[in-house]
């Protein structure tokens, strides 16, 4: 999995609550055999309208925006389906921090399975961010130190989040989750010799 | 003695392989749904890493949410939709997972053939690439949704690194009014606590009135946890539980049967549990319940209004209303009942069984959809359709003039070619009202099944009891 440690870039301030996942990639995407090449595709139908135009005033479309590597958003980012290629597109854009007042459960798992931080601040703070946002060019966020800073009216700000200590070090070293799971297969295998003789009934299925 | 323990600390206790030493915890997954749009690229994972399928017998495949809902011979149009399932298909020969094809009378929505097939039992843990899984918490099941990477970590190693959840307890009492339903019933439980307010948390629903509820009503009830942003949902098992899942293909049976019996009424929570949370709604004062926004807590009773974002308690509040109303073309203070619409979508896995046809059944006889709406009535499964078939249902519906289809997702999310146009206005049985969802610029009510029977006959949201 891909590693997170240290970014720098400018951040899109997308001030919608509850963004859910088909708004994050509508369903015309998803027929897709492949985890790549979304990116062009993500918040696909806030970029343009119903006949293919350009919408200018959406964030995602405006010059100062381009290249940005950070998402501000409202709070319960990322509910609703539990659709992987939700954070695949947002990866594949090139974002790979979120910050925002909360996330939904699936969505911010699904984060950490592919090299995405999601940084959880209060809902002013959020804001605060999203206005500077506008004119600062560069965010410094930094996993290990678990802190943003960045340089507004040439002042130097910084911003500390906390974070699952567990998660953090998934993100920071890149872990393999299967391989690690694997490593256990004798725990597995006496779980099931175990549960096969509690409830023999689930053993049973030679499904259909 | 041990301390007294919740529904959900007991099946997560029960499945305990090891605890990492981060804390975190395996879990042992007892059984795995797989449909075509997230597992392709969990098969591709295990295919590049040379690994396989740990426990193909205890995985069930079946094509949902691509497949046509009409004029199946002609096979799947669109070439993306198509090699999605022949993707699904030769992954499961490859690995010697059981698939059902469009073409064997079991396919349907993964949530509605899991139940059917005694796939789904209590005290199991049950997982699917599709958030809808906490459908199966129904039964007693912990069961939830993953993305694409933990299903092919559930595929490799039939289980989950997991970390526990807290516990909520949303205990509904009173007396519900004839015609009021389980969709109404989770409705206003979204509406109280929000989208966000069972982030965090494993729901069981308790009181009399769940109690009450059949087997499909409790589905319907535990769908739509993920709308209140839950983990999972879960429902005590009950003789109603054992008289559903007796006699199914996969359910236990004989003496085995009495068996587990006696495990499943193990786990009902002890008394004196404690929950994180509890929560109580008094179910006397529900009435049918339809949504007016663009987010399923946007919710409001038949005989209510539009709301004003004049009234909003916040400007971000006032942002979220003024956005959903100029996405879906209301005006404020507007009586909801006067809200004309042109499409009807009945069925998903919240409303797309038996009884939801039923239901639906005794509206329609003897009646007319409006000559503006064109009605849908999706079943859940092959075998929803064959028993409505078997009942005659399908000849009350089409001599109403509603368009009987063949089983699927369809306009849910509007993955196949079922789905609304742009401004088009449809009362659905789904669980998502969101902008988009079921078509780009398709404007969404949800409701239930008689309420959307009703506004198909109505050409617009009426309170079915007055009919």
């Amino acid at each position: 999995m891909e590693k997170f440690n240290k970014l720098t870039g400018n951040a899109i301030p997308l001030r919608i609550t509850n963004v859910d996942t088909d708004m994050i990639i509508p369903k015309q995407f998803l027929k897709t055999i492949k985890r790549t090449g979304l990116g062009e595709y993500l918040f696909f139908e806030l970029k343009f309208d119903q006949d293919g135009n350009k919408i200018d005033s959406f964030e995602l479309n405006q010059d100062q925006y381009k290249g940005a590597s950070i998402l501000i958003a409202g709070k319960n980012f990322g509910c609703g389906s539990s659709r992987e290629h939700a954070p695949w597109s947002i990866a594949d854009y090139g974002i790979k921090c979120i910050i925002a007042p909360s996330y939904a459960d699936i969505f911010y798992n699904n984060c950490f399975k592919n090299g995405i931080l999601p940084i959880i601040l209060d809902e002013e703070t959020v804001a605060k961010l999203q206005d500077s946002a506008e004119n600062t060019l560069n965010f410094n966020i930094d996993l290990e130190k678990q802190n943003i800073t960045y340089l507004e009216n040439n002042e130097q700000k910084e911003i500390t989040f906390e974070i699952d200590p567990v998660k953090k070090k998934c993100l920071i070293e890149g872990l393999d989750d299967i391989g690690m799971t694997l490593n256990k297969s004798s725990s597995i295998s006496n779980f099931e010799n175990n549960q096969a003789k509690k409830t023999p009934w689930l053993y049973r299925s030679e499904i259909i | 003695m041990s301390a007294p323990k919740t529904l959900y600390d007991k099946i997560w206790d029960n499945h305990i392989v090891s605890i990492n030493d981060d804390g975190t915890t395996i879990l042992y997954i007892d059984r795995h749904l797989v449909h075509e749009v997230t597992s392709p690229q969990a098969f591709e994972g295990l295919r590049m890493s040379g690994r396989k399928v740990r426990r193909p017998e205890f995985t069930l495949a079946t094509a949902d949410h691509n497949v046509p809902t009409m004029d199946r011979d002609k096979g799947i149009a669109d070439p993306d939709s198509k090699l999605q399932v022949e993707t699904l298909e030769r992954n499961a020969r490859e690995n010697n997972i059981t698939y059902l094809p469009m073409s064997d009378k079991r396919q349907g929505i993964v949530h509605i053939v899991g139940p059917e097939q005694g796939f789904t039992q209590p005290g199991m843990t049950i997982v699917c690439g599709d958030s809808h899984t906490s459908t199966h918490g129904a039964f007693g099941a912990l069961a939830w949704g993953i993305g694409t990477s933990e299903v092919e970590h559930t595929l490799a190693t039939q289980t989950l690194i997991q970390t526990k959840a807290k516990n909520m307890c949303i205990k509904i009492t009173g007396e519900v009014m004839d015609g009021v339903t389980a969709k109404d019933i989770i409705l206003a439980i979204i509406k109280k606590i929000g989208t966000a307010g069972g982030t965090g948390y494993v729901i069981e629903y308790t009181g009399d009135v769940i109690r009450n509820l059949s087997m499909e009503g409790r589905m319907t009830v535990c769908n739509m946890s993920i709308e209140a942003g839950a983990r999972a949902g879960l429902i005590s098992p009950d003789e109603k539980t054992w008289e559903y899942l007796k006699g199914r293909p996969l359910a236990p049976s004989g003496v085995e049967f009495e068996t587990a019996i006696r495990y499943w009424q193990s786990l009902a929570t002890d008394e004196g549990a404690q929950y994180d949370e509890i929560v109580e709604i008094k179910a006397d004062e529900i009435i049918p319940q339809v949504t007016w926004g663009t987010s399923p807590e946007d919710v409001v009773s038949i005989d209510g209004y539009v709301p004003d974002p004049k009234n909003a308690s916040s400007d971000e509040k006032k942002r979220s209303i003024e956005r959903a109303l100029d996405y879906m073309g209301l005006e404020p203070n507007t009586p909801i009942n006067e809200i004309e619409v042109n499409k009807v979508f009945i069925g998903s896995c919240t409303n797309g069984r038996i009884e939801d046809l039923r239901a639906v059944s005794k509206i329609a006889k003897g009646r007319k959809v409006e000559k503006n709406v064109h009605a849908m009535i999706v079943p859940g499964s092959g075998l929803v359709k064959e028993q409505a078939e078997k009942e005659g249902l399908d000849k009350i519906f089409i001599e109403a003039g509603f368009d009987w289809r063949d089983p699927g997702c369809s306009m849910c999310l509007a993955m196949n070619a079922d789905k609304l146009k742009p401004q088009e206005r449809c009362a659905s049985t789904s669980n998502r009202n969101f902008e988009g969802r079921q078509g780009r610029g398709g404007r969404t009510h949800l409701m239930s099944p008689q309420m959307a029977a009703a506004a198909a006959i109505k050409g617009k949201l009426t309170d079915f009891r007055d009919l």
